[in-house]
């Protein structure tokens, strides 16, 4: 006596070559789910021949569709035939509906692990040329609008202007004070051992004018506006806002990238200025409550310590980190997919690409001023 | 046909915030019928649609789902009895990060304790329902509008809803694409016994299945008749839904193209 043939809401009934299946009670997706193996159970009992029978079923949805459709699949392939007949009409007509529900499996296939270092080498080469071109392309029509040949609105630069400028400036005094206060903080702890409190001053004015107020706002400019270029532009490709200003014939470098570029290399020499003021003053204030310094032995300090040659530098980092930041940002909106997804990745990749490149040309910066003796 | 209607809408005023758009909408939606809410463009068709799936709550009058007062529900119930319904966006809005499985897996996988073998089978089936079986694995980006609108019909199916909304079924698809997915609508209505509610003003798809509906006109801001869109097609005299359904220019007609809104 072999065990009756059954599973949740069915029973199979094998005499011989043919089996009837008595179909029963509720079958509702979310609450009884599907049986994995409800078909395979059925073609094992080496029947030829299915037929159902539905006199008892209940209220049924998809979670039937999909029984009876795996089962329908499975006993094509063994070469099994089924009847229909008993099933109720809708159901007929969903299974006809419902065809190719046999799960395929996916030819998946591991990418080796060489090829994808030379895939991954090649995409790096690409987007390298991309940027270089990008970066040609700048200078070029930035000439042609000194000429006055670019189709770029004057508004739209000084809307740019006004949001990596005067709109940034917050964020730049926040982080700015904080870092000039924090290097004046870490100075004294060292110094004040050897009685050398006022070089607190010459510290912090070398370090807030040579590297961190030009690194920090590029940072802070980096995810702030670097990272909404992407978006801006990437949300554009999404509503084919690009397409629209290609077809019309507005270039879209002159019309996009550029005012973008501009405004933001102008900016930021400009907040790094504001930067090493309000970065000296964190580190001014600290110095002057913690140590034993008077307020004019800072100032004399520091006029003496920090020279012109370190604001150049300084500032050449400062309109190189802006061009960069602005560059990878509107380069990642123009290269985005068109889906919401595409629109994060955008500007997660300005944003990272953004900040390893200010810190990379930061390093360079350091060599070549260390080389020249500056 | 159970007794009672799938939904009754009673005295509904929809807007934002000061601004009503449509009101004094009463109508009901019998269950297992395919349901046309009809009328010009910006007559606050989709917004109604809005208020009866949860985005929007209205002004005045109630919304019953079966035998529940929708909008009088706490947000808890009311989340109940939306996952009951089964919403087909008008550009299929599906979730782009995910693939097609994925997204018509998503509703199952965050609100049932169904295991991960009955997702996959449930999955199979909704998308081999509306034909699209063999492309689970492809993403969002890659479908062309009318497949997107079909896979957004696949997840609309995920929960095997009671109620299924349609916003423009047809809108953007050529006319064979239009065919079939009324066709589709037609035969999972047919299988499933599931209530239908569309928003169309596609003149071919609303005699082609609909059983009954609403013409909401945007002058004078509520329901200027209800019926079968056939019925008011061959039978209606008001000028207005007279124009509308035989495609031609209403006798008070402006001359300016798309200015429904700003009337």
């Amino acid at each position: 006596m072999t065990p009756p043939l059954e599973g949740r809401g069915w029973a199979a009934d094998v005499r011989g070559s043919d089996a009837v299946i008595a179909l029963s009670g509720d079958w509702i997706a979310r609450i009884c789910g599907v049986e994995a193996d409800a078909a395979q159970r059925i073609l094992a009992s080496g029947a030829r021949a299915l037929s159902f029978n539905a006199d008892k079923l209940g209220r049924w949805d998809s979670a039937l569709v999909a029984f009876l459709s795996t089962l329908r699949d499975a006993a094509g392939n063994a070469g099994v035939s089924i009847d229909e007949t008993g099933l109720p009409p809708p159901a007929r007509q969903l299974l006809v509906l419902a065809t190719g529900t046999a799960p395929t499996s996916a030819p998946f296939r591991e990418t080796p692990f060489l090829e994808r270092i030379g895939l991954w080498a090649f995409s790096v080469f690409d987007e390298g040329t991309e940027i270089t071109t990008l970066i040609g392309e700048t200078c070029l029509r930035s000439g042609a609008m000194l000429r006055g040949r670019a189709a770029m609105r004057g508004s739209d630069l000084l809307d740019c202007m006004r949001d990596a400028g005067a709109a940034a400036v917050p964020i730049v005094t926040i982080v700015n004070v904080l870092v000039g206060g924090i290097l004046a903080f870490v100075g004294a702890v060292q110094l004040r051992r050897f009685g050398a409190d006022i070089y607190v001053a010459s510290m912090v004015g070398i370090a807030v004018v040579r590297e961190m107020a030009a690194l920090m706002t590029a940072i802070v400019m980096s995810g702030r506006t670097g990272g909404a270029y992407a978006a801006n532009i990437a949300t554009m490709q999404g509503n084919e806002e690009i397409d629209a200003l290609r077809a019309i014939g507005i270039p879209v470098f002159d019309y996009l990238v550029l005012p973008r570029v501009l405004a933001l290399t102008s900016m930021m020499p400009i907040l790094y200025l504001y930067g090493c003021a309000v970065g000296i003053f964190g580190g001014f204030v600290v110095a002057v409550l913690t140590l034993n310094i008077s307020p004019t032995a800072f100032i004399e300090e520091i006029s003496r310590a920090v020279s012109g040659g370190q604001f150049g530098l300084g500032l050449a980092k400062s309109v190189t980190f802006g061009a960069l930041i602005a560059i990878v940002g509107c380069r990642a909106g123009l290269r985005a997919g068109h889906s919401a997804a595409d629109v994060g990745y955008a500007a997660t990749s300005a944003v990272v690409a953004g900040i390893v490149g200010v810190i990379a040309l930061d390093a360079a910066f350091a060599v070549c001023a260390n080389a020249l003796g500056l | 046909m159970t007794a009672h209607p799938a939904i009754e809408v009673t005295d509904l005023a929809i807007g934002f915030g000061t601004v009503i758009v449509q009101r004094d909408i009463s109508f009901t939606v019998a269950a297992g019928s395919i349901f046309a809410i009809m009328g010009g463009s910006g007559c606050g068709k989709s917004t109604l649609l809005k208020a009866m799936i949860g985005l929007l709550r209205p002004s005045a009058g109630s919304i019953l789902v079966g035998t529940d007062d929708y909008w009088a529900a706490s947000d808890e119930r009311r989340a109940e009895i939306g996952r009951g319904f089964g919403v087909l966006f008008q550009s299929g809005a599906l979730w782009s990060s995910m693939s097609v499985a994925e997204n018509v897996a998503l509703p199952m996988r965050m609100l049932t304790s169904l295991d991960a073998v009955s997702i996959a089978a449930l999955v199979r089936v909704k998308l081999s329902l509306v034909g699209l079986g063999s492309i689970g694995d492809i993403m969002p980006a890659e479908l062309s509008g009318g497949m997107r609108k079909r896979a957004g019909l696949a997840r609309a199916l995920a929960l095997d809803p009671g109620i299924l909304f349609f916003d423009e079924p047809s809108a953007g698809l050529d006319p064979i694409t239009a065919k079939r997915l009324d066709d589709l609508i037609r035969e999972l209505r047919d299988g499933f016994g599931t209530t239908v509610v569309l928003v169309s003003h596609e003149l071919p798809s609303l005699f082609e299945i609909c059983d009954d509906g609403i013409f909401l006109d945007s002058a004078t801001k509520t329901a200027i008749a209800h019926g079968a869109p056939r019925t008011l097609r061959d039978d209606c005299d008001h000028p207005t839904v007279h124009a509308f359904m035989n495609r031609q220019r209403p006798p008070d007609d402006p001359g300016i193209p798309g200015d429904d809104h700003a009337r």
